[in-house]
């Protein structure tokens, strides 16, 4: 059974876990996770829409951060730039990293959910005398993100995750707040375990909001 | 001067000739009805008079200015849409907009038409149809007849010059079919100028003031609704009227 110092442990170190995670985790995951969602529409219209040139930047862009791990992303950015004179702090560099790279995913997402509506609504939409702009935004981008928003949320959930990796660069997250403890206490095994528990009361927040979108969604008799 | 003319229409998908120098004209008031067997290029000839499908050759004349179908820019196409409605075989409701929103959708958005003069007109357009008590709905709420008749709603909200219909039964349950055909008859006896691509047999007599016959991309033969139906000038069209009526029996 666990006994009444581990208890004590868990108690003690339950804050130091989870301030570093209100402080730090969250505002990463929502400074990402909307750089990411910005940039996946752009790089999802520029492909719908077929621009020429934009279309093979993007393409190389998500060949790109698709091809190559986070982890090493991260140390491109904040360890190899200084090298050539850029210098990013810890923080901004996770940021980056974090929004570019899930950005390439949810991009796919996005185009994915575009490609889904069916062609009659653009063509209902010309024929009521709309231009193409006005039947993205009244009519297919509302309809793509009810398609998007279950693959969004995974996208949200891996990132909460996601962001442990800052640790790696120097950022004073959950994880690394967890590693500090245990080289003060050398107790890996209650604490891993705590801290993982803290990420799952964060995820299990998010599909509860996952939830909430999609009733809300829903409201129009669900899309299909 | 006719309403509308479109003049040698050539459109090719592929190695198939799906129209083949077609020319007629519309006037005002005039409702016509697209009749011929499936794969007879019937629809792809409205896409084309409405710019959802680009014609290889072939000019239209509209309100007396002229355009080239494969040449016509942007701007001008959504000029000519403006004065025309489509009604679609598979309605094309927004599914994310409720009927109403789907009728003045086209006026506040494409228009700038104010929310209240729009949402006046939705209404009148929605009673019009016999609608007006599922306003609130979204189309798939709806029934397909329903979903048509809100589709004939919103292609009527812009006050348009002329309507398409794309086979506007083609794709509802038997017993759905009467109430878009009663609105259609409606339409065509308060003076509406229409073209229809249809199989509905009944409609195309008894409403049509004009038939026009296709077949592999070609008009076979275009007649008053009264002579198509009781003279028919050419072999072809006998045939076909030979074959409905079998079907029929």
């Amino acid at each position: 059974m666990i006994s009444s110092d581990t208890w004590t442990l868990l108690a003690e170190s339950f804050w130091k876990i989870l301030l570093p995670g209100l402080k730090m985790t969250i505002p990463l995951t929502v400074l990402s996770f909307g750089l990411a969602l910005v940039i996946s529409i752009l790089v999802a219209l520029i492909q719908f829409a077929n621009v020429p040139v934009l279309k093979q930047i993007s393409r190389f862009y998500i060949w790109i951060i698709r091809g190559t791990p986070l982890l090493v992303q991260l140390y491109v950015v904040f360890f190899g730039l200084p090298s050539v004179g850029v210098m990013i702090e810890a923080f901004p560099a996770a940021v980056l990293v974090l929004g570019i790279n899930e950005g390439a995913y949810c991009a796919e997402t996005m185009r994915s959910a575009l490609e889904a509506v069916p062609s009659g609504q653009m063509e209902a939409g010309y024929c009521c005398g709309l231009n193409y702009v006005q039947i993205m935004r009244h009519v297919v981008l509302p309809q793509a993100f009810r398609t998007a928003v279950p693959p969004l949320f995974n996208s949200l959930i891996s990132m909460v995750k996601n962001t442990s990796l800052a640790a790696n660069i120097t950022v004073v997250e959950m994880f690394m707040a967890t590693q500090r403890i245990v080289g003060r206490t050398y107790r890996a095994m209650p604490l891993y375990l705590e801290v993982a528990f803290i990420y799952l009361i964060f995820s299990t927040v998010l599909t509860w909001l996952q939830r909430y979108f999609e009733k809300r969604l829903n409201a129009y008799g669900g899309l299909r | 001067m006719a309403m509308l003319e479109i003049k040698g229409i050539r459109k090719t998908f592929g190695d198939l000739e799906v129209l083949k120098d077609i020319s007629f004209r519309v006037e005002k008031g005039d409702v016509i009805s697209v009749l011929g067997p499936s794969g007879s290029g019937k629809t792809t000839l409205l896409r084309c008079m409405n710019f959802l499908e680009t014609a290889d050759e072939g000019t239209i004349i509209f309100d007396g200015e002229e355009f080239k179908l494969n040449g016509i820019s942007k701007a001008d196409q959504a000029r000519i849409r403006r004065k025309t409605g489509f009604v679609f075989q598979n309605y094309n409701l927004f599914l994310n907009k409720t009927a109403l929103e789907n009728v003045t959708l086209g006026l506040t958005a494409g228009r700038k038409i104010p929310k209240e003069q729009a949402e006046k007109k939705g209404l009148a357009m929605l009673e019009r149809v016999g609608m007006l008590d599922r306003a609130t709905y979204y189309p798939n709420q709806l029934s397909g007849g329903q979903q048509q008749r809100v589709a004939i709603a919103r292609a009527l909200a812009a006050d348009p010059e002329i309507i398409y219909f794309d086979e506007p039964t083609s794709a509802l349950d038997p017993e759905l079919i009467g109430e878009v055909l009663n609105v259609m008859r409606d339409l065509a006896n308060e003076g509406m100028t229409m073209v229809v691509v249809t199989h509905e047999m009944g409609f195309a007599r008894n409403v049509s003031s004009r038939v026009v016959l296709m077949e592999n991309g070609v008009i076979v033969e275009e007649n008053s609704a009264k002579e198509f139906f009781e003279n028919p000038k050419e072999e072809r069209t006998k045939e076909f009227l030979r074959l409905k009526k079998e079907e029929r029996e």
